[in-house]
């Protein structure tokens, strides 16, 4: 396939005659495993296939354009049908056809074979961020937009992976058969990874299955494909594919360091933090955890979002507060924070939307309250 | 050939004649009428005008979209105009423009007085702009108008949607009406109302892809109702139809949805046949090569467009068993597409072939739209379609069909009957100006996403990574420039209308049809005695 492929690619750049930035691709990816390189074929005998029949039927055309135009005292013929010519031209598309059908039954029944994998990963989207979750292992993370708000306001220069960069990206082994297990918290997402061919929706309530099986190291970046809200633009994936052994060694470091954070994490129930030290992590946490919907000012979107400056559920029901944070309200995109944000987080963000934007309410919530809540439940 | 009386005359006034009077004055001829032409012109105004609401849109997407980062409007705002164009588009543009042509044509073209249900006529056009400014005014809204797409996934649009939703599902509910009302007209009057002789295989080939349309139209609507009222319910009286945790499914929405979401692309197309079809042979002065093929295509198309909805789901892990169904009915409709696309090449060939306007746009038609249908080809590929879903590609894709598909049709179609509506000529220069901009433009803004597709960038985003900034820009070139060609129409149409060459009652040297037998412009009341259809009738 590669070699034939080449003039077309070639010709594809031609047709584009832009300032073809080197990092601008203008076809689709070949991708690093052995099914992303097959639907690369079938997507580029298709190509080339339409290209034939269009170049032949609009070579007719436009003979006729030329040749049989009135200016140049053309007589009109007057046939109008023929049986023959118009069987012909229902069958042949009908055999082209059936010889496209067969390796794309062939490819697509081998994706969607998920069987006898080596690892699986739960992937669940939810507004805006991935949470990948290693099956048996005990071991799992957010996966959020690493870009500065600044440089897509355009306040600094943008970096190279502007928009397609994470904190934490999935780590994968190669020469693995890796099972993804891929669902919802909110409302549909799809986990694209150009370089896998593997786009499946996140569907809340559901769980799809997917597949891949990674020849080569390296980072590969994709996104969000489904419409999800606001900030669907703003919800990358970045897979750090390494050699088996390397991501065994990086699985057992982290199950590791979740362990002593979890530790960790009962000592601070004792803890008393400074007003300073909650108002800015507290800070820090809500820009990237609530901004997005609820402002950096503190004002939501009215008839969306609510406002949380001047809230009556801040300002006077603190148990409430720390409850909604906590575990989300049903029925509305607001989510559970309990998973996603550590004891310190939590207290900290609290402790700030209650005294931020003229929300004085003087209250201090520490690790400990957060604590007290999780147990009351 | 064709034989007819002409019985009325151009002014129409004869008062001695109660069936023969002329238009009401002022405003209240367009309030209370019931002449299909008047009709006609308000559906076809009210379609422009909503070309352009849409296309502002557009033009604020592509601004937007013009460099990397957030410029011009905030992520929601974007969702909202995405969404809105799409919505404003379909419903406001598209579908509005085909029922005004119908309104106008298919009486003048079977030999009807008028649509066989005028009253009712009158309501199906008078509902829309209540529809529009109901829906439109949820822009200014707290929290903004619809912003989770116009395909309006659950649960995007119940659980998390502005609270503006109810309006939108209302709005949706009158167009609805509205185009099953018009559905019906148009089934009864080709259905009872043709001349004496004029058989079904007689019937021009608007009519027919029409007839096949409406039929489409009145299968599905009631669909889409069903999607936005329990969609409505979903949200504002706690039932859980969409919603996993009360028991309900959100794939369940998008098989409803796209099962009325894939005959609506194909409502959006089958009148276009029907246009080139008439065009082409008039131009090649040569008759439509293979008529019958061109009725059965179409009735297949309409057919086959009832088992492929999934292929616009394919990502939402259906069985493998369903996705192949999908995948191979899909394809299978390139069949009958092809022959037509065939048929209008072999039309040509050998004609004798001039360049007016309307067959310039035709011309591009038949290229263009049959670029949109090899992508559409590609698209059916389902493990292409893995990487194809939810990006540029089918951006491209659906616009080459409906812009450079059912809009340029259109175009065709308006300056092809033009002459007919108004009596004048256009002003040739000033359309072939509109032409070669609109056609450059289209495709320096459509063909360059196919790029933007493959190279991976989704739709629906505000804004994208950095090796995707050089297209987006020359897109949105493409974009005004597109924008600003149809400027060029609306003085083409002005014009035209305020006066011009005298055209004569058929305009176009190689046209037939009875709607060319009646002079121009054409009487207020046509055919008020059925003309007489002989030998080969009108097509």
């Amino acid at each position: 396939m590669g070699v034939r492929v080449k003039p077309i690619i070639l010709l594809l750049s031609l047709l584009a005659t832009l300032p073809a930035r080197a990092q601008a691709r203008l076809n689709m990816t070949e991708g690093v495993t052995d099914i992303s390189q097959k639907v690369y074929g079938l997507h580029m005998t298709i190509l080339i296939i339409c290209a034939i029949i269009g170049l032949l039927v609009f070579g007719v055309m436009f003979w006729a354009i030329i040749h049989h135009r009135k200016s140049k005292g053309a007589r009109a013929a007057q046939f109008h049908e023929s049986t023959k010519v118009e069987i012909l031209w229902t069958l042949i598309p009908f055999v082209i056809l059936i010889a496209m059908a067969v390796p794309a039954t062939r490819t697509l029944v081998a994706m969607e074979d998920a069987s006898e994998s080596d690892l699986t990963v739960q992937i669940t989207g939810s507004q805006w961020k991935w949470h990948y979750r290693y099956f048996d292992e005990g071991v799992e993370f957010y996966s959020l937009l690493a870009t500065l708000p600044q440089q897509i306001q355009g306040r600094v220069a943008k970096g190279d992976n502007y928009l397609l960069e994470v904190d934490y990206p999935l780590v994968l082994p190669t020469d693995r058969k890796i099972r993804f297990l891929i669902t919802s918290d909110d409302v549909i997402h799809s986990w694209w990874m150009p370089a896998f061919a593997v786009k499946k929706d996140a569907i809340p309530g559901f769980i799809n299955e997917a597949w891949t099986r990674i020849n080569q190291p390296g980072l590969y970046r994709g996104q969000c494909a489904e419409l999800c809200g606001k900030d669907h633009g703003f919800m990358p994936i970045v897979v750090d594919a390494r050699s088996p052994e390397e991501f065994d060694g990086w699985l057992a470091q982290l199950r590791t360091e979740q362990a002593e954070a979890k530790a960790a994490e009962q000592q601070l129930v004792a803890m008393e933090m400074t007003r300073d030290e909650l108002m800015q992590l507290g800070e820090q946490v809500y820009q990237r955890s609530c901004a997005a919907c609820h402002q950096a000012n503190g004002e939501g979107i009215p008839g969306a979002f609510p406002a949380l400056k001047g809230s009556e559920l801040v300002l006077n029901d603190r148990a409430a507060h720390i409850d909604i944070v906590l575990y989300g309200k049903a029925g509305t995109a607001m989510q559970s924070f309990d998973k996603q944000l550590a004891l310190k987080e939590l207290a900290a963000v609290i402790t700030y939307e209650r005294n931020a934007w003229g929300n004085d309410t003087g209250d201090l919530v520490q690790p400990g309250d957060i604590d007290q809540a999780r147990q009351g439940q | 050939m064709t034989q007819l009386h002409i019985t009325d005359t151009a002014d129409g006034h004869s008062d001695h004649d109660e069936a023969h009077h002329g238009p009401a004055k002022g405003l209240r001829r367009w309030l209370f009428t019931t002449n299909h032409k008047d009709i006609g012109t308000m559906y076809l105004l009210f379609s422009l005008t909503m070309f352009f609401v849409g296309g502002g849109m557009a033009m604020v997407i592509r601004a937007e979209l013009f460099q990397p980062g957030l410029q011009l409007v905030e992520p929601n705002f974007f969702n909202q105009m995405t969404t809105m164009h799409g919505l404003v588009m379909i419903f406001g543009a598209v579908m509005p423009s085909f029922v005004g042509l119908a309104n106008w044509m298919i009486p003048m073209m079977i030999g009807a007085p008028d649509m066989a249900l005028p009253r009712m006529n009158n309501w199906s056009f008078w509902i829309l702009p209540f529809a529009f400014v109901l829906m439109l005014s949820s822009l200014f809204m707290p929290g903004g108008g619809p912003n989770f797409g116009w395909t309006f996934y659950a649960p995007l649009s119940t659980t998390y949607s502005p609270d503006s939703t109810a309006l939108f599902v209302f709005a949706v509910h009158i167009m609805g009406i509205s185009s099953i009302m018009g559905a019906i007209n148009v089934i009864v009057t080709i259905w009872n109302l043709r001349a004496p002789g004029m058989t079904w295989m007689k019937l021009p080939l608007f009519c027919w892809t029409w007839l096949i349309t409406a039929f489409l139209l009145i299968a599905v609507m009631p669909v889409l109702a069903g999607a936005v009222t329990m969609v409505l319910t979903d949200k504002y009286f706690g039932t859980s139809f969409f919603e996993a945790a009360g028991g309900g499914d959100p794939v369940m929405f998008q098989h409803i949805f796209w099962f009325f979401g894939h005959p609506e692309v194909y409502i959006m197309i089958l009148p276009s046949f029907g246009i080139i079809s008439a065009i082409i042979p008039t131009f090649s002065r040569k008759p439509l090569f293979g008529y019958a093929s061109m009725v059965y295509a179409t009735a297949s198309i309409a057919g086959l467009s009832f088992l492929v909805w999934a292929h616009h789901m394919f990502t939402v892990g259906m069985p493998v068993a369903a996705e192949l169904f999908f995948m191979y009915c899909t394809m299978l409709i390139s069949v009958p597409t092809g022959v037509k696309v065939f048929n209008w090449v072999a039309t040509m060939w050998r004609g004798s072939l001039s360049f007016e306007v309307p067959m310039l746009f035709a011309l591009a038609f038949i290229v263009l739209f049959t670029i949109g249908g090899f992508s559409g080809l590609m698209l059916a590929i389902t493990p292409a379609d893995f990487q194809y879903h939810d990006t540029y590609f089918v951006v491209a894709h659906f616009h080459y069909v409906l812009v450079t598909g059912a809009i340029f049709s259109v175009l065709a179609a308006v300056y092809y009957w033009l002459p007919k509506w108004t009596g004048h000529m256009f002003n040739e220069r000033l359309a072939k100006w509109h032409f070669w901009c609109s056609v450059i433009s289209v495709n320096v803004l459509f063909f360059p996403m196919h790029f933007l597709g493959l190279g991976g960038m989704p739709r629906r985003i505000p804004d994208y990574s950095l090796q995707f900034a050089d297209i987006n820009a020359l897109v949105s070139i493409g974009g005004f420039a597109f924008g600003l060609s149809q400027l060029i129409f609306v003085v083409v149409l002005i014009r035209c209308i305020r006066g011009g060459l005298t055209a004569p009652a058929s305009p176009w040297e190689g046209a037939h049809g009875l709607e060319w037998t009646v002079p121009s412009p054409a009487p207020y009341h046509t055919f008020s005695t059925s003309p007489e259809i002989e030998g080969n009738g009108s097509r």
